[in-house]
């Protein structure tokens, strides 16, 4: 630092004059500006636990944190996020190290203009070619890092320009990836007796495109890989329908194997609600749509897309932990319907106070193709039809859902499920040793309401099948001091697994403290990885033995 | 060297302190409704009367909860304090179909968009939900809260109600 202590002074005289000094004008549009920002920090002491196979860890204790700060003043806007890995806490990407700004940015919106500069996270239609987006909890972070543009031309017209470089932990990726997206709402767009039609029609359209040179002594890569997609949102009345489809030029990778064939996807939905009644179809075929800025990546680094399982989302522990689907972007057919349906009060089936059902069924299959011969000189690899179906069965499950409410003070939830899990293809183990699991898993959830503050909420849940480890069991107690404390006890227990030395507790207690937007919690256990919702916040944790330490807070 | 450090650092937040003891308006971000059409956070309004805005997803349970709690006395509250609801849910594609069943399958009278990549949630700064806050008259965040268990319902009400009689709010 070349600052002495002289200048430092002056600086610190000319900034406290500054208060006072500035023109009333500027006083003015600094008296508008906002700060505001969040904290989160997680902290664990590890233990080895040989059983569980929880290793050494040499620091002992690890920690990941970070906390967002933004100012926003009228029409700009501008924030950071300060990032600190000391170290890295197991089951998240060890590429995070040290510490370091993940995220930062400047915006501001001008009549029909909004410019962002640095990073930012932004989706086309349903992310099919194109989203950019964070899940902390996960260590997921593919933010933007360029320039982005979001005009709007009409009413009803928006288009959005974005250039940029993925983020890479705390670099960028090499690829740089660019693209356009426009939406129209018919009815904003075209107005008069349009406006008040009942029928609403939303349509879109957007190009994606990445560049990465060719390096490759060997093949002749495409350093250019387009992507494309139309969408278009229907609604009338009680039935609303979405459809999206995209398609991507060759794009030889590592998930690919290398191949030089076109990758295609469509997702479409319809739905159907009225007051106590719904229900929700859809269908989502993938071949080939792996897209990333970097085409040797890996894992979820540098994903340009998103394409999400078309499964239902787990909460209760063993269901979410044990068998969870993922999308394979190779190739993948899947279905899913769900219906809800809420009996009145005072019905048969309603009872005193309602009664909601939930049934939810989803299935997932290869697409039918063709491996080419080696003696094929396309290198396309294969053959398919995006629409037609396979005889590989990757997932299947139905679900049952019913909540009830007894009496002022005690309401249950529970829920059933069926399920096939094809373990060798969508954890990629050997087929050989590791047959489809088929298991069935039942959950009780009872929540009995002492007084207004005080609550007991017990979970009773199992899981059913020959394969894989065998039968679990979890039991979980929750205590409730509303507003501000809670104290949780849970043991999942493998009761049923084959290897008798592996019939392993995972015990866990935990607390908290929260008082507005403040939030202590302290656990002790072992932890299996997953979404794990407890004191009435959900969350991605890691698997793990030892003490955590949560805080978060905002202002 | 050290103080004069600190001294500059006070300084410098001095400029911004009014403004974070105040309360704040509702961050701009460009979220849908269920019709499927882009709407501005901006435009959230009612009418002069409390507004309570809820993150929430199809996946979180103890939000789902929250939310269901409050179904059951929201028409006392409506009538009472004039307080509209309005609920974001998170989910992202993958769900995002599911929500309109959902809100209608529960027989929820709340106002209810989607921020399928999380830009209201970011602008607001949050990160697991389920996430309250509630707004006043002008148009001001007065009060937040992150987490839900049973019973949290009651304090909320409190405030809203504290908010619909124009009393200032601090947090406890």
């Amino acid at each position: 630092m070349k600052l002495n202590k002289r200048t430092l002074f002056l600086f610190v005289i000319g900034l406290l004059t500054s208060n006072i000094s500035f023109s009333q004008g500027f006083d003015d549009v600094m008296s508008r500006g906002q700060v505001h920002g969040n904290f989160q920090m997680d902290m664990q002491y590890y233990q080895e636990d040989s059983l569980i196979g929880a290793t050494n860890v040499p620091e002992d204790l690890l920690m990941n944190g970070f906390a967002n700060i933004n100012y926003t003043n009228g029409n700009f806007e501008a924030g950071f996020r300060y990032e600190s890995y000391l170290n890295t806490m197991l089951g998240f990407p060890p590429n995070y190290k040290g510490n370091g700004i993940g995220y930062r940015y400047a915006s501001f919106t001008n009549e029909e203009m909004k410019v962002t500069v640095g990073n930012y996270y932004e989706q086309f239609g349903n992310g099919l070619i194109f989203r950019s987006y964070e899940a902390r909890g996960l260590g997921l972070d593919n933010a933007m890092d360029g320039i982005r543009i979001n005009y709007k031309i009409a009413e009803g017209l928006n288009v959005k320009g974005i250039i940029g470089k993925q983020r890479f932990y705390f670099e960028t990726g090499e690829g740089i990836v660019r693209g356009v997206d426009g939406e129209l709402m018919v009815n904003d767009f075209f107005g008069g007796s349009l406006k008040e039609s009942k029928t609403k029609l939303t349509i879109g359209g957007s190009f994606i495109s990445k560049f990465q040179a060719d390096q490759d002594s060997k093949y002749n890569l495409p350093e250019n890989v387009g992507a494309s997609a139309g969408r278009l949102t229907l609604r009338r009345g009680k039935v609303s329908f979405n459809g999206e489809y995209a398609k991507k030029i060759n794009d030889p990778n590592s998930d690919n194997n290398f191949i030089y064939k076109e990758g295609q996807a469509f997702f479409a939905e319809t739905v159907y609600s009225t007051k106590g009644f719904g229900i929700t179809l859809s269908a989502k075929g993938v071949d080939n749509m792996s897209f990333r800025s970097d085409r040797t990546a890996s894992e979820t680094d540098l994903q340009i897309n998103y394409l999400p399982a078309l499964t239902r989302q787990h909460t209760y522990n063993l269901l979410a932990t044990l068998y969870p689907y993922a999308t394979q972007p190779n190739g993948e057919v899947a279905f899913q319907g769900e219906l809800i349906k809420k009996f009145k009060k005072k019905t048969l089936l309603g009872g005193k106070y309602g009664t909601s059902i939930l049934i939810n069924y989803s299935t997932v299959f290869n697409i039918d193709s063709t491996a080419l011969p080696a003696s094929d000189t396309s290198e396309i690899g294969y053959e398919s039809n995006l629409f037609a179906i396979g005889d590989e069965k990757y997932y299947e499950e139905i679900n049952v859902e019913i909540s009830k409410k007894f009496s002022k003070k005690i309401k249950a939830t529970f829920t059933y499920s069926n399920l096939m899990f094809n373990q060798a293809v969508v954890q990629g183990k050997t087929p050989q040793d590791h047959p489809d699991i088929y298991a069935n898993i039942g959950v009780v959830d009872v929540t009995y309401k002492i007084n207004k503050k005080h609550a007991i909420r017990t979970e009773i849940q199992g899981l059913f099948t020959e394969q894989d480890k065998q039968d679990w069991g979890t039991v979980l107690i929750e205590y409730t001091y509303s507003p501000h404390w809670f104290i949780a006890v849970m043991d999942q227990y493998n009761y049923g697994n084959k290897k008798s030395n592996e019939r392993i507790h995972y015990y866990f207690a935990s607390a908290g403290y929260s008082k507005g937007t403040n939030r202590i919690q302290l656990g002790y256990g072992r932890q299996r990885a997953g979404i794990f919702c407890v004191g009435g916040v959900c969350r991605n944790v890691p698997a793990a033995s030892g003490l955590t330490l949560s805080i978060t807070s905002s202002f | 060297m050290k103080k004069l450090v600190l001294l500059s650092i006070i300084t410098l937040a001095s400029t911004f302190a009014f403004s974070q003891k105040e309360a704040r308006p509702i961050p701009s971000a460009n979220i849908k409704n269920l019709d499927g059409e882009t709407v501005n956070t901006k435009k959230f309004n009612n009418e002069g009367k409390p507004m309570i805005i809820n993150f929430w997803a199809t996946w979180c349970t103890p939000c789902k909860r929250e939310l269901n709690n409050i179904a059951d006395v929201y028409d006392d509250w409506v009538e009472e304090t004039g307080v509209k609801l309005i609920a974001i849910s998170i989910d992202d594609s993958r769900n995002a179909g599911k929500v309109a069943p959902y809100v209608n399958g529960k027989g929820w009278d709340y106002e209810v968009y989607i921020d399928a990549n999380q830009d209201f949630q970011r602008a607001i700064g949050f990160q697991n939900p389920p996430f309250t806050a509630v707004i006043d008259a002008n148009g001001q965040i007065v009060w937040t809260h992150s987490g839900y268990v049973e019973g949290d319902e009651e304090k909320l009400y409190e405030i809203v109600k504290k908010v619909a009689a124009g009393e200032k709010i601090d947090h406890k």
